[in-house]
């Protein structure tokens, strides 16, 4: 017995499938939307006089002075090169460590106990000892994104190394794979969705860390916009660089997101189900 | 000539799995291997494959000491093992390597053929049915030819029909090409279909117990007399191999109920 699809109904479903493609992005824009608008409103009726928390049109007018004087661009650079530069030290490192303490015991018994106790160190707590080691300057901020960056991705790698499925291993080992190969072939590609995750979660902390990095002297950043903000009482500058934060922060995330996108096409999991419905 | 020479297994905890197993298996025999849970079926084909070291003895094929994964030694084991990253044609491929890709892309087109799953070539492992998955795992442990497949319950986890559909192309694979085959199972009707001799194992320690030669000819028809009288004599050495494994004062620390091999 043969099934037929009926030409209509398909064009149906095909309409309904666009559709559904341009109405998720739009689904989650609905929250904040609404609530800026609802202020925005809550504002021009008089219910509050908006000093404190401004309403979208002064932070947009804000945003668009910035973006007009060029500043916003300067100081969204400034803090997108100190992001990136962290992240890449962060991810590199954390991946090295978190591969050979994931693989081999002996150097998980070495070397897992000192990374856990460093992990356990409110970042804080390293602001003064960076400022005293590298300087006042674009090092130490950047080490201190490194670090925050390192732990979700050396965690991240551990983990994924130790939880790779014994059986797949061992299909590997019945076609004779070299070490290098084993890597390559079965190691990598399983470790490749939870690598994806923990990049992401380090990419996050890395902009919470850009923070207080930039609190600490920083002449230019979305950071020093925050402390300028609050220095000058412009707290339409302030929410308009948290904003910034936000929308670049996003940004990145669905870069990273989107990039691994194609290398995980294979994953058999309930979210990547939910996602083509 | 597939030789094994007294093997035994030991594990770290001191269990004694398998203890001086000696058999010899010639080119393109088909060899089943049967018995209660625990008596170290699966411990034998492991040390066979390379993938455990024996304790004690050695593995022998074609004159050549076995201690490590052979390229003329191939393993299928109980669930399919795909590769989840890989296209069903990757996962049967994965063996190919080292072949240039036009011999390697024509290997496994011919594989899935075979296994009638060439429409599936481009699929993921996630969008097979168990017995189409089991199916890519044949291919791909058939595809660089080896001279000993080693089968660990391949279909135990697979409805009847599927089961015996599955029987049946094995078969079919077989005769191409002519492996030894070494089959564990806890199927009796699976060992007297697919099997020249069926070898009856006893438990702790693992060691062989019966040998029963099955020369019924193929394809051999599950309701005739012959496959009847056949399956009883291998029942009834199972039998015996339990009672025997559960009343040995030495040997035995189990009751008897523990050793059901159904």
């Amino acid at each position: 017995m043969t099934t037929t699809v009926e030409p209509a109904a398909a064009g149906q479903s095909e309409r309904k499938s666009g559709l559904a493609r341009f109405a998720r992005p739009v689904l989650g824009l609905i929250v904040p939307v609404g609530l800026a608008l609802g202020w925005e409103l809550a504002v021009r009726a008089g219910l509050s006089n908006g000093r404190l928390v401004p309403p979208p049109s002064v932070i947009f007018n804000t945003f668009a002075e910035l973006a007009r004087t060029g500043e916003l661009q300067r100081h969204a650079a400034a803090t997108l090169a100190r992001v990136a530069a962290g992240f890449g030290i962060g991810v590199a490192v954390g991946t090295l460590l978190g591969a050979i303490t994931g693989y081999s015991l002996f150097l998980r018994r070495l070397l897992d106990p000192t990374l856990q106790a460093l992990r356990a160190i409110p970042s804080i707590a390293w602001i003064p000892l960076f400022i005293l080691w590298l300087g006042i300057f674009e090092t130490s901020k950047v080490v201190l994104i490194a670090v925050g960056v390192f732990f979700p991705v050396y965690l991240g790698v551990m983990g994924a190394v130790m939880s790779v499925d014994r059986k797949i291993v061992e299909v590997g080992r019945a076609f004779r794979l070299s070490g290098t190969a084993m890597v390559r072939r079965i190691l990598l590609p399983a470790v490749l969705p939870a690598y994806v995750i923990a990049l992401r979660s380090g990419l996050g902390l890395g902009w919470m860390f850009v923070v207080a990095a930039e609190f600490m002297g920083a002449s230019e950043g979305l950071g020093y916009l925050l402390v300028d903000g609050q220095q000058l009482g412009k707290p339409a500058q302030i929410v308009a660089a948290i904003v910034a934060f936000a929308v670049i922060g996003k940004t990145t995330d669905w870069i990273v997101a989107a990039a691994a996108a194609p290398f995980l096409r294979w994953e058999d999991r309930f979210g990547a189900r939910s996602e083509e419905t | 000539m597939l030789a094994l020479d007294r093997i035994g297994k030991t594990y770290a905890n001191g269990v004694r799995a398998v203890d001086g197993v000696s058999l010899q298996v010639g080119p393109g025999e088909i060899l089943a291997i049967v018995g209660g849970s625990g008596c170290g079926k699966s411990t034998l084909l492991r040390a066979i494959s390379g993938l455990d070291t024996p304790s004690q003895g050695r593995v022998v094929l074609d004159d050549e000491a076995i201690a490590a994964p052979h390229e003329k030694i191939g393993i299928i084991f109980q669930e399919p093992r795909l590769l989840p990253w890989l296209t069903v044609a990757g996962n049967v491929g994965f063996g190919l390597e080292q072949r240039p890709r036009k011999q390697r892309e024509e290997l496994v087109a011919n594989a899935l053929a075979r296994v009638g799953l060439t429409e599936k070539a481009r699929m993921w492992p996630r969008e097979l049915s168990g017995g189409q998955a089991q199916r890519v795992a044949i291919a791909r442990a058939l595809v660089p030819r080896p001279r000993v497949l080693l089968l660990d319950e391949p279909f135990s986890a697979l409805d009847a029909f599927t089961r015996a559909d599955l029987q049946d192309h094995l078969l079919g694979l077989w005769a191409d090409t002519k492996p030894t085959l070494i089959l564990v199972t806890h199927d009796v009707d699976e060992a007297i279909v697919l099997a020249d001799r069926v070898m009856v194992m006893r438990s702790k320690p693992g060691r062989i117990f019966d040998e029963i030669p099955c020369d019924l000819p193929r394809p051999r028809d599950r309701q005739s007399a012959a496959f009847d009288f056949a399956k009883r004599r291998v029942l009834a050495a199972l039998d015996r191999s339990l009672s025997r494994a559960a009343t040995d004062p030495v040997e035995s620390k189990t009751e008897a109920g523990a050793a059901l091999w159904w």
